[in-house]
């Protein structure tokens, strides 16, 4: 089998354990909502101050709520040995990578869609900016939080505290695409500056570490 | 080795003297800022060892995952952690500094901030590497300090980008807008005096941890030769 069967049929058993139990989504959606709704009386901001203040806190919400679905992604594959399965079979690891990679942005996109117009209601946000520019930040901002946070995830669990592992290796790592992030959907809102600068650094940022992840992903997964 | 190691440490010692004689001493003091310019003497040959040892843990770490040699992931660990901890020397000589001078303690600028976020990547690593444990902790902490490394560059780029678009309020000059002659010796006594300080704690650490790769070699020895296990308390 090529590896985008594989890739494919493990993405689709992902997608379809998630459709039907739901966990990821649910747990990463109530946690998004509570981060939004404390985010907003520690704040209270008006029109203006919102446009300011907006690029960051969304930002934040997704990145906080993105690690409680990250932090299931290779959970699942612990029952029954089946990660260790993977490990003897002679399917390529990148596959497995690049379909979990794919099952946590296809995740956390659903997240992002959902939270959004939450996010423009109680803040009142009108986009002074080109709108369509969200759908660039948003797709390259998602891919750099989740293609680090798979493989962080990968790393974690084989770490002796799992769940408070990811956030501290995936956080500092992740500081320049999330400045990258914060900055273009800043700029978008209040419209002014060149977010395409920063579009540009997302990129790049992308580029960068999904090639070391695919490049390193089969070492972590049969480090012994 | 142990009279090489002696002699190493008395050299180290008075060239740590000398640095000190130096930057005290000899070289004059600053016109504006006065005495407090002094730290700098400290502060620049600690940026040069923190960038150089961070280099090193990146060359261990790949040397590591492609040869397995044991050898280059004690080098890692020794390396990143004399990095931090001259990057929180750094970190703390700079505020010291910057108080008087700028009159803040701390300003978010591109060098300061991306030095920061040096420092929390290379702890996050420690952080790693103190909980992953077992034979698989090596490649765990290899793998992160090549992340952590290729993520350097952007790290300035992107801070460099954020704040020259927005003005600080004093982050003129600085230090990189020459330096008198006469100062100079004070930096490169202090370079190699704490380069030398630096090589005797890397000598140090590697020992270290060339020992606890032993005896976790003997435990797992000795448990695959099924003998009486006994209690060993790292």
């Amino acid at each position: 089998m090529s590896v985008l069967t594989i890739a494919r049929n493990t993405l689709a058993k992902d997608v379809r354990l998630e459709w039907r139990s739901k966990d990821a989504i649910n747990s990463m959606l109530f946690f998004g909502l509570l981060v939004v709704v404390i985010f907003s009386f520690s704040f209270d901001p008006n029109a203006e101050e919102s446009r300011q203040i907006a690029g960051g806190l969304i930002w934040v919400a997704f990145l906080f709520a993105a690690v409680v679905a990250l932090n299931q992604t290779w959970a699942r594959e612990l029952h029954n040995h089946v990660l260790d399965g993977f490990r003897v079979s002679p399917a390529p690891p990148n596959a497995l990578f690049l379909a979990k990679a794919i099952g946590n942005f296809l995740f956390v996109v659903v997240l992002e869609a959902v939270m959004t117009p939450l996010f423009v209601m109680f803040y009142n946000l009108r986009a002074l900016g080109s709108p369509i520019l969200f759908v660039w930040i948003g797709l390259l901002g998602t891919w750099a939080l989740v293609v680090n946070g798979t493989f962080f995830a990968a790393l974690s669990i084989r770490t002796r505290s799992r769940e408070v592992m990811l956030p501290l290796i995936l956080f500092p790592i992740s500081i320049p695409a999330v400045l990258g992030m914060v900055q273009s959907t800043t700029m978008v809102l209040t419209g002014d500056g060149n977010a395409w600068f920063w579009i540009q650094l997302l990129a790049v940022y992308d580029i960068v570490f999904t090639a070391i992840c695919l490049l390193l992903f089969e070492t972590v997964l049969g480090a012994e | 080795m142990k009279t090489k190691f002696t002699i190493f440490g008395i050299i180290t010692l008075a060239l740590l003297s000398y640095g000190l004689y130096v930057a005290l001493v000899v070289t004059p003091t600053e016109a504006t800022m006065g005495p407090i310019q002094r730290i700098f003497y400290y502060h620049l040959p600690a940026a040069f060892l923190f960038f150089a040892y961070f280099f090193a843990n990146f060359i261990a770490s790949i040397w590591y995952l492609w040869k397995r040699d044991l050898r280059a992931d004690a080098i890692a660990v020794s390396t990143a952690e004399i990095g931090v901890v001259f990057c929180t020397v750094v970190l703390t000589t700079g505020p010291l500094w910057a108080k008087p001078v700028w009159g803040v303690w701390w300003v978010w600028d591109a060098r300061l901030t991306s030095t920061l976020i040096l420092w929390l990547i290379y702890v996050s690593y420690l952080v790693l590497r103190r909980f992953a444990t077992g034979s698989q902790g090596p490649v765990l902490a290899a793998a992160l300090a090549i992340f952590g490394f290729a993520d350097a560059p952007l790290v300035y780029v992107s801070n460099r980008i954020f704040r020259t678009q927005h003005p600080q309020p004093v982050i003129a000059g600085g230090e990189n807008s020459g330096l008198d002659p006469s100062m100079w010796p004070g930096v490169w006594w202090n370079v190699a005096a704490f380069l030398c300080l630096s090589l005797m704690l890397l000598y140090i650490r590697y020992k270290i941890e060339r020992s606890h790769q032993e005896l976790d070699d003997a435990i797992a020895s000795a448990a695959l030769a099924d003998e009486p296990q006994k209690e060993v308390v790292r």
